[in-house]
C-alpha cells in the first residue's frame, strides 16, 4: 500500500504505470511527427510506433519489479496484471507490424491510425491494472472511442464508416448501461474500490441494488467482449472494418475487458456470478458457432468464431478461481496469438480496396501461396483446437477447469459446439487445399512486417501449443498471489 | 416544503423534457427538450447540495455539449424521420419491456434500507474538496481523461477531414 | 407532507434511464439515439449526485468525470455521423437502416 500517505505521487507510483507513460509519449510524439514528416513514407512513423510498443514492452518488465497498489489504490500491479499488459502491448506491436502493408495499399493516413492505436493501448494496459471502477470506466472509453475510430479508417468504403457508426451507437449504448450499473452499485456499496466492494459484498448481506449493479455492469462488458446476446454488431463491424484493425480490437481489448471482469467477478465477489456466466457462455458459443457456418465472407466467419470463442473463455469464469483465472488468461494469450496471425494473413491477401475476401478466393492458395497457406491453416486448425497448438491446451484447461467445477452441462455443450466449429475451420483448409486456383486472385509476396507479424504469432502459437508449462506456471502463481 | 416543490418542479421538468425527446419527430425539436432536461437536471444537483456539478451541467453539457449537437443537426439538415413497421413493433414490445422494468429498478430502490431525508440547501460538496478529490485520490482518473479527451478530438478531426485524393479505393 | 429523500431523486434517475433505453430501442435517427444515450448518462449522474448524500463526495467526481466523457463522446459521434453522411452522399437521416438489430 506504499505511496498511500504520501501528499504526492512517488517515483514508484510513476514505474507502475510506466508502459502506459511510454504508450502515450510515443502517441503523442508521432501525432507531432505527422507533419514534420509528410514527405516520408507512411512506414516512418510505423517504425516509430513500433519502437514505441517494444520500448512499452521493456517499460512492462520494469514494472514487475515494482509490485503493488499505485495513486492511492487506483492501480495495482501483480503478475495477474503484468501478464495482461505484456499480452496487450505485444498484439499491439504485432499489429503495427501487420499495418505496414495496409496503409501504403489503402492510403490511409498513419499519423492518426498509429496514435490511436497507441493511445487505445494505453486505456487497455491501464484497464488490466486498474481496480477502481472510475478508472476502469475511462480507461475503457478510451480503448472503445480508439477502436470505434478505428473502424471508420477505411474512409472512401461506405461499409467501413457504416460499421464505425453502428459499433460507435451500439458501443456508447452498452457503456451507459456500464455506468448504471458502477452507479447502483456506488448505491450498494458506497465505493468505487474493488476491493472495497468486495469486502462489503461478503461482510453483510448483499443488496438487490448490488445484483442489478452487477447485471447492468456485465451486460455492458459482454457487449464489449461481443458475448451473446449483445453479439449483433460484431460481423457488420468486422466486416466494414480494415483488416489490421479487426485483428487488433479482436484481441487486445478484449483481453484488456477480460482482465477486468475477471477482477469484477473474483474479487469483487459478485453475487450471482455463475447462473450469468452460464446463460451467456452457453449463447455464445451455440450461436457463434451456428452464425459462423453459413458465412462466406473469411472477416464474418471469423468474426462468429470470436463470439464462440468468447463464450468458451466464459466457461472458465463460471468455474473456482484458483483453476478457472488461470485457464482463461491462458485462453485470452492463445486465443489473441492465433487470431491476429489469422488477420495478418486476410489482410494480406485481401489485397487493395479489400477485394478478396470471400472463401471462394482462397481457393488453390495452397499451390499458388504454399507457405501462405500452411500458415493460414495452423491458425484455423488452432482456433479448431487441435494439439499442439495454443488453441487445444486453452480448450482443454478451459473445460477442465470447468469439470473441477461440476459444470458439466456447459462442458458437454462446448465440446458439441467445438465439433461443429470444427466444420467450418475445416471449409476453408478444403478449398485452399482441394480446389484449382482462380486465376485472377493475385498473390502478392509477404513484406518483411507482415512476415514478421506472421511469424511471431505463428511462433507464439506453437509455443503455447507444445510448452504450455511456464505460460500455465505464471498463471498459477498470478492468481496465488492475487487471491491468496 | 419549499424543497418539495422545487423538487417536483425540476423532476418534472426533467421527466417531461424527456418524454418530450421521444415524442418529438425532428431533432431540433429533441435537441431543445435535451436542454430543458439538462437544465432542470441541474436544478436538482442544486438542492442536492452539488454546487459544483450544477454548474459543470449547465456550463459543459447545456452549453458545450448541446451546442454541438445543433449544429451537427443543422449542417446535415437532418428531416423529420418516418416510423416504419418495424419501428412500431419495436415502440409496441418496447414500452410494455421498458414499464416492466421500470417497476423492477423501483422496487430494488425500495428494498434498500431507508434512505435518510435530504435537507434543502446543506453542502456536502464545496468545491474545494472536489478539488482535493479530483487532484489527489483521483489524480491519476484525470491524467487519464487528457487521453480520453486527446483521442476524442483526433477522432473527430480525421473522421471529419474529407478522405485523401492520393489512392483510390474500388 | 412527505419529505424528499434520496430515493426520490434515484426513481427520477430510473424515470431518465427508461425512457432513455426507450428511446435508443425505437427511434430510427441517429441523432436522436445519441441524445438518448446522453439521457442514459444524465439518469447515472443524477444517481451518483443523490447517491453521494448518502456516501460521501465520490459520487460528484464520479460524475465530473462521466460529464467528460459525454463530451468526448458526442464529439467523436457526431464526428462519425459527418463521415458516414459524406459517404453516403446524402444528409437524409431517415435512410440510415442502422437499427436492423
Amino acid at each position: 500500500m506504499n505511496g498511500s500517505l504520501a501528499m504526492v505521487p512517488q517515483a514508484t507510483d510513476y514505474l507502475r504505470v510506466l508502459p502506459e507513460i511510454v504508450l502515450s509519449i510515443f502517441g503523442m510524439a508521432i501525432m507531432f511527427a505527422d507533419p514534420l514528416l509528410k514527405e516520408r513514407p507512411p512506414r516512418t512513423l510505423g517504425t516509430l510506433a513500433l519502437l514505441g510498443s517494444l520500448l512499452a514492452l521493456a517499460a512492462t518488465w520494469v514494472q514487475a519489479q515494482y509490485p503493488g497498489f499505485a495513486f492511492w489504490n487506483m492501480v495495482r500491479v501483480d503478475a495477474f496484471s503484468v501478464f495482461f499488459h505484456f499480452l496487450i502491448v505485444a498484439v499491439t506491436a504485432v499489429v503495427i507490424l501487420t499495418s505496414f502493408e495496409y496503409m501504403e495499399v489503402e492510403g490511409i493516413r498513419a499519423g492518426e491510425y498509429y496514435g490511436l492505436i497507441l493511445l487505445g493501448a494505453v486505456g487497455m494496459s491501464l484497464m488490466s491494472s486498474a481496480v477502481e471502477l472510475v478508472l476502469i470506466f475511462l480507461a475503457l472509453e478510451i480503448s472503445s472511442i480508439a477502436t470505434y475510430i478505428l473502424a471508420g479508417f477505411r474512409r472512401r468504403a461506405a461499409i467501413s464508416s457504416e460499421a464505425s457508426l453502428k459499433y460507435f451507437l451500439l458501443g456508447s449504448f452498452a457503456t451507459a448501461f456500464f455506468l448504471y450499473g458502477v452507479a447502483l452499485m456506488f448505491g450498494a456499496t458506497g465505493s468505487t474500490s474493488i476491493q472495497v466492494i468486495g469486502a462489503a459484498l461478503s461482510s453483510f448481506e448483499v443488496p438487490a441494488l448490488a445484483y442489478a449493479g452487477i447485471a447492468l455492469m456485465f451486460v455492458g462488458l459482454a457487449f464489449k467482449v461481443a458475448a451473446a446476446p449483445f453479439h449483433i454488431w460484431t460481423p457488420d463491424v468486422y466486416e466494414g472494418a480494415p483488416a489490421p484493425v479487426v485483428g487488433f480490437m479482436s484481441t487486445a481489448p478484449k483481453a484488456a475487458v477480460f482482465a477486468v471482469l475477471l477482477r469484477l467477478m473474483f474479487e469483487a465477489h459478485a453475487p450471482g456470478r455463475i447462473g450469468l456466466i452460464w446463460v451467456v457462455a452457453a449463447l455464445s458459443m451455440t450461436l457463434g458457432n451456428l452464425g459462423a457456418l453459413v458465412q462466406n465472407n473469411v472477416k464474418r466467419l471469423l468474426a462468429y468464431s470470436s463470439i464462440a470463442h468468447a463464450g468458451y473463455l466464459l466457461v472458465a469464469f463460471a468455474a473456482v478461481p484458483d483453476s478457472g483465472i488461470p485457464a482463461a488468461m491462458f485462453y485470452a494469450a492463445s486465443y489473441a496469438a492465433m487470431n491476429v496471425g489469422a488477420f495478418a494473413v486476410v489482410s494480406h491477401f485481401s489485397n487493395a480496396g479489400e477485394r478478396y475476401v470471400k472463401i471462394e478466393d482462397y481457393s488453390g492458395l495452397s499451390s499458388s501461396s504454399p507457405l501462405l497457406a500452411a500458415i493460414l491453416t495452423v491458425f484455423l486448425l488452432s482456433l479448431i483446437g487441435i494439439p499442439i497448438t495454443g488453441g487445444f491446451i486453452a480448450k482443454f484447461y478451459v473445460f477442465s477447469a470447468a469439470l473441477q467445477s461440476n459444470l458439466v452441462g456447459l462442458v458437454i455443450l462446448g465440446v458439441l459446439n467445438s465439433a461443429v466449429a470444427a466444420y467450418y475451420y475445416l471449409r476453408v483448409i478444403v478449398v485452399m487445399y482441394m480446389r484449382e486456383p482462380r486465376g485472377e486472385v493475385p498473390v502478392s509476396a509477404v513484406p518483411a512486417g507482415m512476415g514478421a507479424a506472421m511469424a511471431v504469432s505463428l511462433a507464439a502459437t506453437i509455443y503455447l501449443g507444445v510448452l504450455p508449462g511456464r505460460v500455465l506456471d505464471y498463471a498459477g502463481r498470478a492468481v496465488a498471489e492475487w487471491l491468496h | 416544503m419549499l424543497h418539495l416543490v422545487l423538487f417536483l418542479v425540476f423532476a418534472l421538468g426533467c421527466v417531461a423534457g424527456a418524454v418530450n425527446l421521444l415524442a418529438q419527430r425532428h431533432p431540433i425539436d429533441s435537441a431543445l427538450s435535451l436542454v430543458v432536461v439538462m437544465g432542470s437536471l441541474a436544478g436538482e444537483y442544486l438542492l442536492l447540495g452539488a454546487e459544483f456539478v450544477a454548474a459543470i451541467q449547465v456550463i459543459v453539457y447545456a452549453g458545450a455539449i448541446m451546442v454541438l449537437f445543433v449544429f451537427v443537426i443543422m449542417l446535415l439538415n437532418a428531416g423529420v424521420e418516418e416510423r416504419t413497421p418495424g419501428s412500431r413493433v419495436a415502440l409496441l414490445l418496447g414500452v410494455p419491456g421498458m414499464l416492466i422494468g421500470s417497476a423492477l429498478v423501483v422496487w430494488l430502490l425500495l428494498e434498500r434500507s431507508p434512505t435518510p431525508a435530504v435537507a434543502a440547501g446543506a453542502l456536502p460538496g464545496p468545491p474545494q474538496t472536489i478539488a482535493w478529490l479530483l487532484f489527489h485520490d483521483y489524480l491519476l482518473p484525470f491524467e487519464v481523461t487528457s487521453i480520453l479527451v486527446l483521442i476524442a478530438i483526433m477522432g473527430a478531426v480525421v473522421l471529419a477531414s474529407p478522405p485523401a485524393t492520393t489512392k483510390k479505393e474500388s | 407532507m412527505v419529505p424528499i429523500t434520496t430515493l426520490h431523486y434515484l426513481v427520477v434517475a430510473a424515470a431518465l434511464f427508461v425512457l432513455g433505453v426507450i428511446g435508443v430501442l425505437t427511434r430510427r435517427n441517429v441523432i436522436i439515439v445519441l441524445m438518448s444515450i446522453e439521457l442514459i448518462l444524465n439518469a447515472v449522474n443524477l444517481n451518483l449526485v443523490a447517491f453521494s448524500r448518502l456516501w460521501g463526495l465520490h459520487g460528484q467526481v464520479f460524475a465530473i468525470f462521466v460529464i467528460t466523457d459525454a463530451a468526448a463522446e458526442a464529439a467523436v459521434g457526431l464526428g462519425i455521423l459527418i463521415a458516414f453522411f459524406r459517404n453516403k452522399e446524402t444528409v437524409n437521416v431517415d435512410e440510415v437502416d442502422l437499427l436492423k438489430w
